[in-house]
């Protein structure tokens, strides 16, 4: 299974092996990983599972749709390699991909 | 902080209990936690019982809160087909149905809400059918298919939800709706002109402003709802979706400050500082409108197991939230932020024609108290932190598409 790594915002570090097909949130939330909330479940409708991408890795994932795009716009601090966590789908490409967590999802 | 001899026991396992023993780990909690519920399945996501359930986009795996595995590995006892029979404050004691009693250091009520029932003659028969559980759920897709035909009392969340689901899966649908427009006690007027258009559209039959005097049928079923004005509406089903009750028994008889629902403040406590409550059977402060309120919704549950778990924790509270609510009908994914309270004009931004717009509504001030967003993610979250930020807005900049969200709520 692909490894994820989860970085929080005070540099905890979680590495994670995470099911083929799930997202990114989930593999965190399914593990209790703190800092990403994903109040609406995975709708990408509530920008509170944001992390960023390390720039490493960018290339790698599909850019975001408009939907996701909007909800990265309203994210607290969002930059350019900000992503929502339950829009990146694991798969063995991703193998090692490291995410870390805003200080807060508001 | 905790010690591990400490025992939190839960009362409650939907989203709001699950998700406060979630947190309470996060947050480092070191004792012991019990998760009582009284459904024989651990914590599960209810909105897609409505929508992606029933129409068979989502199976019980996808519904879980959390995967099977997930309490052992987080050493959460979790208790399921239990229900709590009372509190005995006093000796810090949960006694169980079954006779067996649980001692606890710290309390949290998450009790949720039921369906209201409606008493009305007929209100007995078999295939009269509500939407709270994974096993209503599972009984109301048996009533829903092709040639069939589902009344629904109530044109509230559940009923337009469940009622777009039922097209989708080619029954026939009457809506049947006491007030004179849906989503009545949520939307407002221009809101609810909207998914009125688009239900009839996709050939819903609503009947508003209809009282519904009883139910009748053959053979101890269902066959016809009886209005008010001695019509019949035949139906082979009825789901009944009029609102919720909060449960609130076990912390009156407990003694416990209880109005709408049991009485919290900003960190979820109850009266009793060892006892804490959340979610749709807590009746709340709403910090942004100087309110108290009961909110039924999945934020709603999430926030307050933030508020309770960070007390627990003995972690800095969490910053008060934006109340938000969100439902699927058709391709229309409807958001709403903030409550409307106080409002005195409404902006209004794109088009319905489209099926894209929002509606701001504002104080007279020009505060945005709340925002109504139809397949508009940026106008929902934009609107969400104009609420937040309680300053006054350019209405005309608001209601003008080609200036960005962004640069609007900045």
């Amino acid at each position: 299974m692909p490894k994820i790594h989860y970085i929080e915002h005070d540099g905890t570090e979680h590495e994670i092996e995470v099911r083929l097909g799930l997202s990114v949130m989930e593999g965190a939330v399914n593990n209790n990983v703190p800092g990403i909330d994903a109040d609406c479940g995975g709708a990408c409708a509530c920008a509170t599972c944001h992390v960023f991408v390390d720039p490493a890795w960018l290339g790698l994932l599909a850019p975001p749709d408009a939907q996701e795009r909007s909800m990265i716009d309203f994210a607290a601090n969002s930059g350019a390699n900000s992503r929502m966590s339950c829009q990146i789908k694991v798969s063995q490409t991703l193998d090692g991909l490291v995410v870390r967590m805003p200080k807060s999802q508001f | 902080m905790s010690d591990t001899s400490e025992h939190i026991v839960i009362v409650g396992a939907g989203h709001g209990g699950g998700s406060v023993a979630a947190f309470l780990r996060q947050y480092g909690w070191k004792g012991r936690i019990t998760l009582i519920g009284d459904e024989p399945v651990p914590p599960y996501h209810r909105p897609p019982l409505s929508k992606a359930w029933l129409t068979g986009a989502a199976d019980a795996a996808s519904l879980a809160l959390r995967p099977a595995n997930f309490y052992t590995a987080q050493a959460i006892a979790l208790r399921l087909s239990t229900r709590v029979a009372a509190i005995d404050r006093g000796a810090r004691r949960v006694m169980l149905e079954d006779g067996e009693s649980l001692d606890y250091d710290r309390l949290v009520l998450a009790l949720g809400s039921r369906p209201r029932k409606l008493d009305l003659p007929g209100s007995g028969l078999a295939g009269i059918l509500e939407l709270r559980s994974a096993a209503d759920a599972d009984l109301l897709e048996g009533a829903i298919g092709p040639g069939r035909v589902l009344a629904i009392v109530g044109a509230g969340y559940i009923g337009l939800e469940v009622a777009a689901s039922a097209r989708s899966l080619g029954a026939g649908v009457v809506v049947i709706e006491r007030e004179a427009r849906v989503l009545a006690r949520i939307a407002s007027p221009p809101l609810s002109a909207f998914f009125e258009t688009h239900h009839r559209r996709h050939g819903v039959g609503l009947e508003l402003g209809a009282m519904v005097a009883g139910f009748e049928g053959i053979g101890g079923r269902v066959g016809l709802v009886r209005l008010a004005d001695g019509r019949a509406i035949a139906s082979d089903a009825v789901l009944v979706g009029v609102g919720g009750v909060a449960n609130t028994e076990l912390a009156e008889a407990a003694g416990l400050d209880c109005r709408n629902g049991i009485s919290v403040d900003q960190a979820s406590r109850t009266s009793d500082p060892a006892i804490y409550a959340i979610g749709d059977c807590s009746d709340r402060p709403l910090p942004l409108y100087h309110r108290q309120a009961r909110l039924e919704s999945v934020p709603n549950a999430l926030e307050q197991a933030k508020q309770a778990a960070a007390d627990l924790c003995e972690r800095a509270p969490p910053a008060p939230e934006v109340p938000w609510f969100w439902s699927d009908q058709y391709d229309l994914k409807l958001q709403i932020a903030g409550l409307p309270f106080d409002v005195a004009e409404t902006v209004q931004r794109g088009d319905p024609a489209t099926a894209r717009f929002a509606l701001f509504h504002l104080t007279d001030e020009g505060v945005v108290q709340a925002v109504e967003a139809v397949n508009s993610g940026a106008e929902f979250l934009g609107g969400r932190s104009l609420i937040g930020k309680r300053r006054p807005v350019d209405r005309g900049r608001l209601a003008d598409s080609t200036i960005s969200m962004k640069e609007i709520a900045a």
